[in-house]
């Protein structure tokens, strides 16, 4: 590899540095400073700000550090008399439009523009003509435009072409008259248009909802995890005297690189709703009355032990939405434990439970997420993986821009701004008939037997040379995965799906992985609030009810754990069930206008910005944050009142000072080794039966995310409202 | 010969009349001593006194809610909060100073952008009722208005040296 070395010489330091690698990355990688703004390494290169000129010995003129690749024995100089000079013209350009109104910019404080003219910028303008005014675009409830202040870096135009593979922005016009803007008057509606905002070097382009509420200097930095997906994107809250002001992503190239989802970055919108329950409540005599933490939680613990001393601890029924903390997953699993009953889950939006004794032991993606930019060949299986974890879908479209053959099998079709190598549709039959056809032409292409238990499912099917192609690119050379989604994973037919899934996997040699609703279902399954399995995995004695048959055999008491009946559960009757309790304790964020209804007692838990806690993402990655925010209110953290619970219920263990010591616990319990993610494959007889998927629309799927104001005004969020409205028309 | 000196100081009193051609000295001088409150010193353009809120001639209110007074105030008096107005302008919906912990220095004053806080010439106020203390943006306009004729004319009188 000697050969691909160069060596060049910067400031007299000699590096070494890789053939056609650009000088920008050169200097960088040894921390030699030259200004930028248009160059970002995860974007092509532009070079069309000209501030990183440097000088470089024999070339006539200064040259663009960004687009210069390194050639043996290139003498550079970043700091000479010339080089200075060259950026310090290239400065005064910069500033000869831009408004300097930083004091009433929202970037000023963090602004690329304004720290490097600090350093490069004259203390007096020589330019006395009349500056130029760019009308502001509307790009919708996310994104505020001041465009007199652009710099035409074009940042935002690269991201849209390269990352989300949609231009939106583009460029329109020349020299001083060019102009940023959308072709025509729309919105920018991508599941991860928000990144313009961290890419804009300038205040061109900044975050709405944050507009002029607060300064960059005000707010403290508290690094914490995203909610809404089971990738567990890494972010920072901007929190200024206790409040959540807004959320930049944090850069971790293992799991969301340097990018953050809409959903993430505005779900932060929600935390201070007028829903926010900010008292304990508890109803008497049909009545909700607010009263202290105390009378609450007795009155909790006294309804739960009424009802087991009357019925039995089989008459409690525990539910726990997939976006809790492992520290509240683990104490609602000991809480179970403790008060004698199985009746607790998590999946609370899936249908069909019948192969839940061959489930990994949490559900995993079966590889690192970094790992499916390397991929050769993709099946995604009943998912709309844009709307479902924005990351994933990127990471999936990076693979396949490098040649990747990715293939869809989903009820409908759904935009991917990739090419797909083939679309399976409900036109050629049902998800489980499409997959048996796989797994039949898998039989045929790779020449192995067909299991046993396939025997039934792919009678009669028949397959075409599409699926023949698709399965031998899933078995060609190079690494291949199959990947279910949350429609098959909420599908009737979940079972089949997985079980045919598995096989298929088998026969081509592919990893089988699968999505997980929430933020944490990985966690929730490791700690015990399942069923069928106690923390760590092993079998139940006996296994208890899961979400169905809790609804659909109506439980006397019900706990519920930061879920909302109306949205949250897609079982029919759900609210029926409630209504019949003699009671239901809920730990919520919101009092909806359905708990209200259903309800006894309300006890305010903060929501992810006020708790510290664990998730564990859908490749097993344990990420630890601590509470951001201040508990509006008098809510406090979820753990905690389940801790609190526990001790008035008389339960042993539930003595914890933080959620570090029930995290460390868990992980104990779990052991060292690596819990295990993959689908041994079930034994129960496979039909390709008709399979029914559940739509849970991007922006709703969960209490923050439908009360995320700026989220719902989006393009997205308004025709989600618009169908909710159809369908509780129709209904 | 010191010594002879020494007497001579002595026996003549000279030590004393010395201080005393001081004492008479100032007797016969014009007086400085003012009357306050009927009299009162001149004052520079700079003094920093009571603060105040300015408009602009049509009205609109000078801050910008930019925050710069509150990041350089160095007793930590100044606390604003700030939103998007009615007209998409960037405005303050909360301006208070807290006159206990103002330290009256005017770096207020010298960080506003746009000549929006100031400090006057007004130095006689007083406070009854605790709470008083904080100029919220209403109280801190209201003075800007009434003194609005002193404010330009300090600012007019002191912007060569600026």
């Amino acid at each position: 590899m000697s050969d691909d070395l160069v060596n060049i010489e910067v400031n007299g330091v000699a590096m070494q540095a890789r053939r056609g690698q650009m000088l920008i990355e050169v200097t960088d990688a040894n921390e030699v400073y030259v200004p930028r703004f248009c160059y970002h390494e995860k974007l092509s290169i532009a070079a069309n700000c000209r501030m990183c000129l440097v000088e470089v010995e024999k070339a006539p003129k200064p040259l663009p550090a960004c687009a210069t690749p390194v050639t043996e024995g290139m003498k550079v100089f970043t700091k000479s008399a010339r080089a200075i000079s060259a950026q310090k013209a290239t400065m005064e350009f910069l500033l000869l439009n831009h408004p300097l109104d930083c004091p009433i910019c929202d970037q000023g404080g963090e602004c690329e523009l304004q720290d490097l003219s600090l350093g490069y910028g004259s203390d007096i303008s020589r330019y006395s003509e009349r500056k130029r005014v760019v009308k502001d675009k509307n790009l919708g409830a996310l994104v505020s435009t001041d465009m007199t202040r652009c710099i035409h870096c074009t940042r935002c135009v690269r991201f849209g072409e390269e990352i989300q593979g949609m231009p939106q922005l583009g460029t329109v016009g020349r020299g001083d008259r060019m102009q940023i803007s959308t072709y025509i008057e729309r919105s920018v509606d991508h599941e991860l248009s928000g990144n313009i905002i961290d890419l804009c070097p300038v205040g061109a382009l900044n975050n709405k909802p944050y507009r002029f509420s607060a300064r960059a200097w005000e707010m403290t930095e508290h690094a914490s995890v995203a909610a809404h997906d089971c990738v567990g994107s890494n972010l920072y809250f901007h929190v200024q005297n206790g409040r959540v002001k807004r959320v930049v992503p944090r850069s971790n190239e293992d799991v969301n690189e340097s990018w953050l989802s809409d959903r993430d970055r505005f779900s932060c919108y929600a935390i201070e709703h007028e829903d926010r329950l900010l008292r304990p409540r508890i109803k008497v005599e049909g009545e909700w009355r607010d009263c202290e933490w105390s009378e609450a939680l007795e009155r909790a613990s006294t309804l739960m032990q009424e009802s087991i001393k009357s019925k039995g601890a089989d008459s409690l029924g525990i539910l726990a939405s997939p976006s809790s903390t492992l520290e509240e997953a683990s104490l609602l699993a000991k809480l179970a434990d403790g008060l004698g009953t199985a009746n607790i889950d998590h999946r609370l939006r899936m249908l069909d439970f019948r192969d839940q004794a061959a489930d990994p032991q949490f559900p995993s993606l079966g590889r690192r997420i970094a790992q499916v930019e390397t991929l050769k060949a993709v099946l995604v299986v009943g998912s709309r993986l844009r709307q479902e974890a924005p990351i994933l879908a990127h990471r999936l479209r990076k693979a396949a821009l490098l040649g990747a053959s990715v293939s869809f099998l989903c009820p409908q079709r759904y935009e991917y701004l990739f090419p797909v190598t083939a679309y399976l549709d409900r036109e050629g039959g049902s998800m489980t008939q499409q997959l048996s056809a796989l797994v039949a032409a898998a039989a045929e292409v790779t020449g192995k037997p067909l299991p046993e238990k396939v025997h039934t499912a792919i009678a009669g099917v028949k397959f075409g040379d599409l699926h023949r192609s698709l399965v031998a690119s899933l078995a060609e050379e190079g690494e291949s995965a199959i990947f279910l989604g949350l429609q098959a994973n909420r599908d009737a037919a979940w079972a089949d799906l997985r079980a045919l899934a598995g096989v298929l996997a088998q026969m081509t040699g592919a990893s089988l992985g699968t999505l997980s609703e929430g933020a944490n279902s990985a966690g929730a399954s490791l700690a015990g609030v399942l069923p069928h399995r106690v923390a760590g995995g092993a079998d139940r004695s006996k296994t208890g009810l899961n979400t169905v048959q809790m609804l659909q055999e109506p439980r006397s008491a019900y706990l519920l754990a930061n879920l909302e009946p109306w949205a949250d559960l897609v079982v029919a009757g759900a609210m029926e069930a409630f209504k019949a309790a003699d009671s239901v304790v809920a730990l919520a964020a919101y009092a909806g206008s359905d708990l209200l209804e259903c309800a006894d007692v309300l006890l305010p838990v903060g929501t992810v910005a006020e708790t510290s806690g664990t998730f564990v993402n859908v490749e097993g990655r344990w990420q630890s944050f601590a509470g951001a925010a201040r508990p509006l209110g008098e809510s406090r953290p979820a753990w905690k009142v389940l801790r609190v619970l526990g001790n008035l219920l008389g339960l042993e263990g539930f003595d914890y000072d933080s959620s570090e010591q029930i995290r460390d616990e868990l992980h104990g319990t779990l052991g060292a080794g690596e819990a295990s993610s993959s689908y041994a494959g079930g034994h129960f007889p496979i039909t390709a039966a008709e399979d029914h998927a559940v739509e849970v629309a991007m922006y709703a799927v969960d209490g923050m995310v439908r009360r995320s104001l700026p989220l719902q005004q989006t393009g997205e969020g308004r025709a989600e409202q618009s169908a909710a409205r159809d369908s509780a028309v129709a209904g | 010969m010191l010594a002879v000196r020494n007497i001579f100081k002595t026996f003549f009193l000279v030590e004393l009349l010395k201080g005393l051609r001081l004492t008479f000295r100032n007797l016969f001088a014009p007086k400085i001593t003012i009357q306050y409150p009927e009299e009162k010193t001149p004052q520079s353009p700079r003094f920093r006194g009571l603060h105040a809120q300015r408009r602009y001639a049509n009205g609109e209110e000078r801050c910008i809610a930019c925050k710069l007074c509150e990041a350089v105030c160095p007793a930590l008096a100044i606390t604003i909060e700030s939103d998007v107005a009615d007209d998409g302008t960037r405005r303050t919906t909360r301006y208070d100073i807290d006159l206990f912990k103002c330290i009256y220095c005017g770096f207020c004053e010298e960080a506003c952008p746009v000549d929006a806080i100031v400090e006057t010439r007004i130095h006689e106020y007083h406070m009854e009722m605790r709470g008083e203390n904080i100029m919220t943006k209403d109280k801190l306009l209201a003075i800007g208005d009434k003194y609005e004729a002193m404010i330009a004319a300090d600012k007019a009188a002191d912007a060569r040296y600026r």
